[in-house]
């Protein structure tokens, strides 16, 4: 689904450049579920900027299902993006001024969906995240758990191939983030490949393969076991110990004395 | 389809952004307002002042007898000057550029006046027929004094409308004979006046007839023409020629001034067509200034709006909107508030306009009928739609055209 190699990314600031991608590579395969860890400034905000095509890649190569995404014009990205990704962010990213289910209805507005259809599809995703009775809400009536849900049912209303979700609990208490990660493993089971960008381990715990990054390369990548979200509401986190031993394990593999990986958070 | 509900899309927009709407509404519609009334306040002036113009023709010179304040050729000042009939056959043959002539014999005081046993009190104007055109006399029934009744002394009347209704009331008086001081004349037309109601009160007589009937023998009391489509220069040429010709038959000093009165109609109405184009570009100055006011005004808030709505510009890219459909909807709800704000503002200030027209005194003097060039209003809102289309379009084009991660992560 997703093949990216050697991948490279800089910033300008000012005078300086920040190298924020030192060369990722990267396969991830239709209907996972994982996660990317790392430090702030490790660069997995914009990994995921460059994988939803919402940014570009300065060199190697990114192919999405297929197909190289390489020195795309803005349309053919707006395009693409409408075609393959659904897009959770942290801070939810709702329009303010429309309800629930016009906010979920936008994406199939910008493909052409007639109206109506476009209302009936709204709903019906809003249901499945179990908001059918807040459909003519505005943002600011719901809950930072609810927004988010509905965050998430946009993104899928377009039926994506690709979800990414960048912090998508950061904003949330631990509970209201155990019950999107269970929406999240929802839409992951009907085979939509789910990404999640997260520097919390409880929650990378809940997925099947973690990435790792430091300083722009990839410190480790590694499959658990995940956890069930629900199991977890209320206990000790035992997620989070996994994710810590995935990262002990990957450094003592890698033969290093040093205290890096999960620890260094 | 689509189109429709790219609409909707946008009326729901700016239903949902009521205060930014308003705003933005109310700087169109103002800037369109002011304009309008500034622009129908100057077309009120100018029919002011057409207004003072609308009794006489405004190319004519009057010219009439004074009293010479001047020695000339061994006579002494304070000679009476009256003129003669002769006078008028040299001014109106030996005058390059005369058009419509009159002279006038004047008959003093009021006159007794009968039809059978209604009496009245009125005016007599003794003309030449070229008197219609040079006081712009309508005549509403039969005909105006002719050339043939100044050849043959005929006793014929033209009566002002307010004359015809004091001695006929609804009869038609044509063809009747009415008594002037117990002498029989008759009535070959009624005319009405635009000026005053005394205009509207008087009796034409030809100047011959009442020369001979009122003892005048062959004087001449003012001489009026007009001047066809001289321009001031060549009026003014006409005037000195006018002036000489008098002053030789009179012997009086050319430069005396008040040996004659003579009026000039076309400098003065030349100094007001001047003082008008003046105010027009005053107004017009004024009225731009208006307008760049407005195009500011809805510039800095379509920018304002714009930059405000960076986020959602980028969340709409991040779902799939392309760069041009987020311009489209900026140009498009800038485009729908200035069309239908504008238009507001336009019949509002129409409005206001009919209403000051409806409540100005008829008689007012300076200010009548304010209105504005409809072509005007709307090359202005067009003026003023696409400049909000302008202004919102750098910084739309500009937000569209940024990464949707950098929109997003303005607060």
């Amino acid at each position: 689904m997703i093949r990216v190699r050697n991948l490279h990314k800089s910033y300008w600031m000012g005078s300086n450049r920040l190298h924020v991608l030192k060369g990722i590579d990267l396969d991830i395969g239709a209907g996972e579920l994982l996660s990317i860890m790392g430090a702030s400034g490790s660069g997995k905000s914009t990994l995921m900027n460059i994988l939803g095509l919402l940014d570009h890649s300065d060199e190697g190569s990114y192919q999405l299902d297929g197909e190289e995404m390489k020195d795309l014009s803005e349309k053919r990205a707006a395009l693409l993006r409408s075609r393959f990704v659904g897009f959770v962010f942290q801070s939810f990213h709702l329009i303010p001024f429309k309800t629930a289910a016009e906010n979920v209805a936008l994406p199939l507005f910008y493909q052409g969906v007639p109206r109506r259809k476009r209302n009936r599809t709204a709903e019906e995703y809003l249901d499945r995240v179990g908001l059918a009775d807040r459909a003519g809400h505005l943002p600011r009536e719901l809950s930072g758990g609810q927004q988010q849900r509905v965050a998430i049912a946009r993104a899928l209303v377009t039926a994506p191939k690709v979800l990414l979700a960048d912090e998508p609990t950061g904003a949330l208490d631990s509970q209201t983030s155990y019950e999107i990660l269970k929406v999240l493993q929802d839409v992951q089971a009907e085979g939509v490949a789910v990404v999640i960008i997260t520097h919390e381990r409880d929650i990378a715990g809940m997925t099947d393969r973690i990435i790792h990054l430091v300083d722009g390369t990839i410190d480790w990548d590694r499959r658990i076991q995940r956890h069930d979200p629900v199991a977890e509401i209320g206990a000790a986190a035992p997620s989070e110990l996994d994710v810590i031993a995935a990262s002990a394990a990957a450094v003592a593999e890698r033969g290093g004395g040093e205290d890096v990986g999960a620890a260094r958070e | 389809m689509i189109d429709f509900d790219t609409w909707q899309e946008i009326f729901e927009t700016l239903r949902r952004n009521k205060l930014r709407t308003a705003l933005t509404g109310f700087a169109v519609a103002w800037g369109i307002f002011m304009l309008i009334v500034l622009l129908g306040s100057g077309q009120g002036l100018a029919h002011g002042i057409e207004y003072q113009f609308r009794d006489d023709a405004v190319n004519s010179i009057w010219v009439s007898g004074g009293q010479t304040t001047k020695p000339y050729k061994g006579l002494q000042p304070g000679r009476q000057i009256q003129f003669e009939n002769a006078d008028y056959d040299e001014v109106t043959s030996r005058v390059p550029g005369v058009e419509h002539a009159s002279a006038r014999f004047w008959v003093f005081g009021n006159q007794q006046v009968n039809y059978r046993n209604e009496w009245g009190s009125f005016t007599i104007r003794s003309v030449h027929p070229g008197h219609q055109v040079i006081e712009r006399t309508k005549v509403i029934a039969g005909r105006y004094i002719n050339q043939l009744d100044i050849e043959h002394f005929r006793k014929v009347v033209v009566l002002g409308d307010l004359v015809a209704d004091a001695l006929f009331h609804d009869e038609p008086a044509i063809g009747e004979e009415i008594r002037i001081n117990n002498v029989a004349f008759k009535v070959v037309g009624v005319f009405d006046d635009e000026g005053s109601d005394s205009e509207r009160e008087l009796i034409y007589l030809p100047i011959s007839t009442a020369q001979r009937a009122f003892s005048g023998r062959n004087r001449v009391n003012q001489i009026l023409y007009t001047t066809g489509d001289a321009d001031l220069p060549e009026s003014e040429t006409m005037a000195e020629r006018t002036r000489l010709i008098l002053a030789v038959n009179h012997t009086f000093d050319p430069e005396d001034q008040r040996a004659i009165f003579l009026r000039n109609n076309v400098e003065q109405f030349q100094r007001f067509v001047g003082l008008m184009a003046g105010i027009r570009v005053f107004i017009w100055i004024v009225g731009i200034g208006t307008l760049i006011a407005g195009v500011v005004g809805v510039s800095n808030i379509m920018l304002v709006a714009v930059k405000e709505r960076t986020r959602e510009i980028g969340i709409r890219k991040a779902i799939g909107a392309t760069p041009r459909s987020v311009i489209g909807l900026v140009l498009k709800e800038s485009i729908l508030i200035t069309a239908v704000a504008g238009y507001l503002g336009l019949v509002l200030g129409v409005a206001v306009l009919e209403g000051v027209s409806r409540i100005l005194p008829a008689e007012a003097e300076f200010f009548r009928n304010p209105q504005v060039d409809l072509r005007t209003a709307l090359a202005a809102t067009a003026v003023l739609i696409v400049a909000g289309a302008v202004a919102g379009y750098f910084p739309a084009r500009r937000a569209a055209l940024v990464q949707p991660v950098t929109a997003l992560r303005e607060e």
